[in-house]
């Protein structure tokens, strides 16, 4: 049987979901695994929906995860969770930056932002780990890093080891901005210490 | 991002379609690379320009491009040029000549379907251009196939006399997948331009003679398309369902059904259609699987392969997937279709906006104020003026169409429209790509248009690429700057009718549309505000809103800038009995590039540069936005 990995990482345009989704494929690319990875982010730079997919195993086909087959889905706005928590298994894994952005057509009032999105997210019943990733972020000086603190959270549900993705991050820069390495590695041990007690909690 | 120029032979590397065929053509010895920016194609050339060794540029059109990789084939060496879907209608002007002229270096177009429009004004499919302009269409699925099918295309091109078509989808251009690397740039050169007008003059009596030889081609291609090793089969041990497939379908269609018999086209046109009815002949039922149109389909329906389905079966529009594949199949033997799959929340939708202390901010909440306007529209990130909150745009057709509408509506217009001023939205790009006529031709006809060049300096909607109106090349270097007031006085619009504007300042602009849409003659308003994205732009420190003051109007709403968010609302009755909905606001200062909009509007005069804010904990003004983070 091939075993094939598939990972959505969602978002909103700007957020950084295709950086780490690129993270993500090349941690597996340098374990010498069959790597696809794929987006929808039409107009991804003016604030719409991104989605981005990997996939990773022995042979990988279709670019493209079969909803209701995602390992893992890693969102990165709470209510983007909801919108896309069906393309998990009935036991995958979510991991969930749990702050709020709301569009202009929410902010106009011409649609409402989920009330409960979390309670219906945890309702499904798989292992959940929702914080706000942005808070981290903000607090070690850099929104950017949101991306960072997320794939510290992911780093639990994969099927290599935490410091193989974290190499892959550091390594980025570590040549041309060395300051941001220390940087990144408390962003991604913050995110993999709060996703790791909740999803410790659940299972 | 650039794994693959980087690459060495025998490296095996993680690339977009896009990088994989830049490497391709680079490898092929190609002298002249062009393209103009377009969604999913337009990093193809972006890559090109990071190899020195090579001529790439933005052109102006497409149809330039497709010339300018013409006039590098006529003097003996390879050109190349990519563009999406669109971009080859622009072109297809001199695809259709250039198809009897034939070539000399080798010309290799790469044309991008958008399927599923994720950024487009259509869709279509591309495949069809090889029957219309007698051309052979390759069709790569992924990366691999792309790097491989480009290599292959410039060759093709010189054995047969032809320009070659690389026909790529989205999932191709943007799909990464791992290519390994076997080839270092070629020397390429057939030697200088030779003089020969009963070859590249193209005057009827000349055309004519050419004729026979492009049909003498066709023939030749197609015995070509029966034992190319791109078109081949494969067996299966489930033979309930036999496929024909081409592009990233095939993909789709050996995850969703590993087990069964497919014929994967890779050379696409013409069609291999005496092995691919051998291959229906063998079993009893046979899907084509194939985006977007039933072009495989029909040709085998003609030829009298009776146990094919296709579209009868699968949507007649965007993308295919396993899902989509698996339930097409489903339908097609008659089995249930089941599901166990959990169902999909509703959620409010997020579509596309425009980026925080954007420059088109201002003149949409203008247009967006103005009453008794049409407001002929054009391609490009102002298009999402059509959207909330604005709503200040009534068509969108194709590149530089704002111009020939909104002259088409003035004088077409009934006693309906008669108090009704004509506004056309263009972007400088845009303008320069296909407006400028269409401008051209309202001054020459003397249409009463009122247009609003919005120059942003920077192809936006694709990313900010660089374009004459901003003087800079595709390799950023500083090149020859178009000056827009005198463009547009050249192509004929008075001197005191050409107004710039900062579109920052709101007052202003509304001012000058209403002055310039009460003048029955051609006027030009001109922004200049750079793009958000692009390095000209200089933002400013963040504003934040006195929240002890703001009063609710929501009028900051109105611009549409995406920092502003709501805070809380309150339903208050006003002294006529009437009902008044308030929205009270926050600003998110870590996205804030301070570029004052939101402060026109607001009535009481509450939002201040958070550098004024006496209780600051932390400097958050340093935080970099969210908008260039990718």
């Amino acid at each position: 049987m091939n075993e094939v990995t598939n990972i959505m990482v969602v978002g909103i345009g700007g957020q950084g979901v295709m950086t780490a989704a690129e993270i993500l494929a090349d941690a597996a690319l340098r374990l010498d695994h069959d790597v696809k990875k794929t987006e929808v982010a039409g107009m991804a730079q003016r604030g719409g929906v991104v989605t981005s997919q990997v996939r990773f195993g022995a042979c990988v086909k279709s670019p493209v995860i079969i909803e209701g087959q995602a390992d893992v889905l890693l969102s990165f706005e709470q209510a983007e969770a909801l919108r896309w928590q069906h393309w998990l298994k009935a036991d995958g894994v979510l991991l969930v930056n749990d702050n709020q952005l709301a569009p202009p057509v929410v902010n106009l009032g011409l649609f409402d932002y989920p009330e409960n999105a979390l309670a219906a997210l945890h309702s499904g019943g798989r292992p959940m780990s929702a914080f706000n990733a942005t808070a981290i972020a903000l607090e070690l000086g850099n929104v950017k890093l949101v991306n960072t603190v997320m794939l510290g959270a992911v780093a639990e549900a994969l099927p290599f080891s935490a410091e193989h993705l974290l190499e892959g991050i550091v390594s980025r820069f570590r040549q041309s901005k060395p300051h941001l390495v220390a940087l990144n590695e408390r962003a991604f041990n913050l995110g993999r210490a709060a996703s790791a007690s909740q999803l410790a909690r659940v299972s | 991002m650039a794994a693959a120029q980087q690459a060495q032979i025998g490296q095996k590397v993680l690339v977009s379609g896009n990088e994989a065929i830049a490497r391709a053509v680079w490898e092929a010895g190609t002298k002249v690379a062009a393209a103009y920016p377009g969604t999913p194609a337009t990093e193809i050339l972006e890559y090109l320009g990071l190899y020195s060794d090579i001529y790439s540029e933005w052109s102006v059109n497409e149809k330039v491009s497709l010339e300018v990789a013409i006039g590098a084939s006529l003097v003996g060496s390879r050109g190349f040029c990519a563009m999406k879907h669109v971009g080859l209608n622009v072109a297809s002007d001199a695809l259709m000549t250039l198809t009897l002229t034939g070539v000399h270096g080798g010309l290799v177009i790469a044309v991008a379907d958008d399927v599923g429009l994720s950024s487009s004004q259509n869709e279509q499919d591309s495949r069809f251009w090889g029957r219309f302009a007698h051309v052979p269409i390759l069709e790569p699925a992924d990366s691999q196939e792309a790097y491989d099918m480009t290599r292959m295309a410039f060759e093709l091109s010189e054995q047969f006399n032809t320009p070659v078509i690389v026909r790529l989808t989205t999932r191709v251009c943007h799909v990464k997948t791992t290519i390994a690397i076997y080839g270092e740039r070629e020397a390429f050169s057939l030697g200088g331009f030779a003089k020969d007008p009963a070859r590249w003059v193209m005057v009827p009596t000349v055309a004519r003679t050419r004729l026979p030889f492009q049909a003498k081609r066709d023939l030749k291609l197609a015995q070509y398309s029966e034992t190319n090793p791109l078109n081949f089969s494969l067996s299966g041990v489930d033979e309930s369902v036999a496929f024909i497939t081409s592009g990233p379908a095939f993909m789709h269609v050996q995850e969703a059904f590993p087990q069964s018999p497919v014929f994967k086209i890779g050379y696409s046109w013409p069609i291999p259609i005496s092995a691919l009815k051998n291959f229906a002949s063998q079993y009893e039922k046979v899907l084509v699987v194939e985006e977007t149109e039933a072009l495989v389909e029909t040709e085998l329906k003609a030829a009298g392969v009776e146990n094919i389905s296709g579209k009868d079966v699968l949507p007649l529009h965007g993308e295919l997937t396993p899902d989509v594949i698996k339930y097409g199949v489903a339908k097609l033997i008659g089995a249930p279709i089941t599901s166990n799959l959990i169902p999909a929340q509703q959620v409010f939708p997020r579509p596309p906006t425009m980026c925080v202390a954007c420059p088109h901010l201002g003149p949409y909440f203008a247009l967006a104020s103005m009453r008794n306007i049409h407001i002929a529209g054009d391609i490009g990130c102002y298009t999402l003026g059509a959207g909330q909150p604005w709503n200040a745009l009534d068509t969108c057709i194709s590149m530089g169409a704002s111009m020939g509408v909104a002259l088409g509506m003035d004088k077409g217009r009934g006693p309906e429209d008669e108090n009704k001023a004509m506004v056309a939205v263009i972007g400088d790009s845009t303008f320069l790509h296909m407006g400028m006529q269409g401008l051209l031709n309202i001054t020459y006809n003397q249409g009463n248009v009122t247009i609003l060049l919005l120059d942003n300096r920077a192809v936006g909607m694709t990313g900010g690429q660089n374009n004459p109106g901003n003087g800079m090349n595709l390799q950023g270097e500083q090149t020859n700057r178009v000056d827009f007031a005198k463009l547009v006085e050249a192509l004929g619009v008075a001197p005191e009718r050409i107004r710039k504007v900062n579109a920052y300042e709101l007052p202003v602009v509304l001012k000058t549309l209403r002055e310039e849409t009460k003048i029955k003659q051609p006027s030009v308003v001109i922004t200049g505000n750079p793009c958000v994205l692009v390095d000209a732009y200089q933002p400013k420190g963040p504003l934040y809103v006195m929240e002890n003051d703001c009063n609710g109007c929501g009028n900051c709403l109105d611009t549409g800038c995406p920092a502003i968010s709501v805070t809380r609302r309150e339903t208050v009755v006003k002294p006529n009995g009437r009902e008044k909905k308030l929205a009270f606001v926050t600003i998110d200062t870590s996205v804030c590039t301070g570029c004052g909009l939101c402060t026109k509007p607001c009535a009481p005069d509450c939002i201040q540069p958070l550098s004024l804010r006496g209780d600051l904990s932390k400097d958050v003004s340093t935080s970099p936005s969210l908008g260039d983070s990718q």
